[in-house]
């Protein structure tokens, strides 16, 4: 039987666990309202982007660039993106679950992001290179990515590259998922499958049929825009990932907070309980020795 | 056959532009182009300068930074860095960007993040330029 100085410590300690949980959800929401506006501002471009070259790709059947050439898969690179700090639920255990399918003898990973490498270095998975990202992601940081990820892949370590990374759907949910990178052949495929954005519209098929001219030629421009693309899905990950981490902080947080105060409620029904059965005690006790004298 | 063309300007923080107009001209690949509505499909690099759009009476002129376009039948589709409408453009701002550019790329900096520096320099360039010939 606790004291009832026991539970007043108790309550104490915990009132101050939802202290720091309430105020981590303070700042994850506001964080997130940021994180979500940038994912979301993105989006657009994402879409039209993969559009573009959808339309391309279809178009340009001839069209040869390293960069396109698929070859028989002998080894995989997977590029996961994950949050920094924790205390973000279930968010990177349900990335790392996905992470582990990858087949352990011809995968190596690039990470993003702090846990991620902590998973790589804890799974003793091959480790081609490790990046970190800012709070507010920088098209620099994706670019040196996904320049790192080609490179893998031009040079022939890899013959594919998939990423990994939560995708951001509501404040209440993020899924983690797999898209192929590289190569781009497979873009044309999946179309705009990439991190929420809005499936394009079919192509009416009096589009389709007309071939398009390039302005100087094909090698350039889509020479160009092959790796402007790629490095730009990239920074549209990490965005989605950032916008995910938050709205997954700030409901963790939440949860937390809802729990201390249903513990404190609880502590103190039982600490009144302990009080007032002293009491009575106290008093029947003062009653009887009463009785005695008298 | 119709008689606008759809144009939609694109930048990774926001969609700037979108509207049917009469007559786009931009800078590309090999020097300015006009497209008008049923212009054939066509993709180039766009060069950073300015974008006119002609809707009826009304000229439209946006300031843009380097990035792509696909010209179908019936679209303009811009992707770039970055985008103003050049009526938007803050003088005082921009010159207050390029100093405190020209200020950074005089100090010690990695590559990566000179290339950076450089872009918000060519941005801040072009938008005093063309703000400079329309005042």
């Amino acid at each position: 039987m606790p004291s009832t100085r026991d539970i007043r410590r108790r309550i104490r300690s915990v009132k101050n666990t939802a202290q720091i949980t309430k105020a981590m959800q303070m700042v994850a929401a506001a964080k997130m309202r940021k994180a979500q506006q940038a994912a979301l501002a993105g989006r657009p471009y994402a879409a039209l982007m993969n559009e573009v070259l959808a339309r391309a790709a279809a178009r340009t059947v001839a069209f040869k660039h390293p960069l396109l050439e698929m070859r028989p898969v002998r080894k995989r690179a997977v590029i996961l993106v994950s949050t920094d700090r924790g205390l973000c639920g279930a968010l990177n255990s349900n990335l790392f679950r996905e992470a582990v399918k990858f087949n352990q003898s011809n995968a190596v990973f690039i990470t993003a992001g702090r846990k991620a490498a902590q998973f790589a270095a804890r799974v003793r998975r091959p480790l081609a290179a490790e990046f970190t990202y800012q709070d507010t992601p920088q098209f620099g940081e994706a670019r040196a990515i996904s320049k790192f990820a080609q490179d893998l892949f031009l040079k022939g370590e890899v013959d594919a590259v998939d990423i990994l990374f939560t995708n951001f759907i509501s404040t209440l949910t993020q899924q983690p998922k797999v898209a192929p990178f590289l190569p781009i052949g497979k873009i044309a495929a999946v179309r705009a499958g990439h991190s929420g954005a809005p499936e394009p519209e079919p192509l009416s098929p009096t589009v389709t049929t007309d071939v398009f001219e390039f302005e100087p030629d094909e090698i350039t421009v889509l020479g160009a825009l092959l790796p402007h693309s790629l490095s730009f899905r990239i920074y549209q990950i990490l965005l989605e990932a950032r916008a995910s981490e938050h709205s997954a902080r700030m409901v963790a947080m939440k949860n937390a907070t809802d729990n201390a105060q249903q513990l404190i409620k609880g502590l103190t029904l039982e600490y009144n309980k302990l009080r007032q059965s002293n009491i009575t005690k106290e008093l029947l006790e003062i009653a009887t020795a009463q009785m005695a004298v008298g | 056959m119709a008689a606008t063309i759809k144009l939609e300007i694109v930048t990774p923080e926001a969609k700037i532009f979108s509207d049917d107009v009469d007559m786009v001209t931009l800078t590309g690949g090999e020097g300015e182009m006009g497209i008008l509505p049923q212009h054939m499909p066509l993709m180039t690099q766009l060069v950073a300068g300015e974008i006119v759009a002609q809707k009826g009476k009304e000229t439209i002129f946006i300031c843009v930074g380097d990035g792509f376009v696909q010209v179908t039948g019936d679209r303009v589709a811009i992707l770039t860095d970055m985008a103003i409408n050049a009526d938007n453009i803050d003088e005082a701002r921009a010159e207050e960007a390029l100093r405190r550019a020209e200020a950074r790329l005089a100090e010690k900096i990695s590559d990566e993040e000179a290339a950076r520096v450089q872009a918000a320099l060519a941005h801040a360039t072009m938008q005093l330029k063309i703000k400079r010939r329309r005042g």
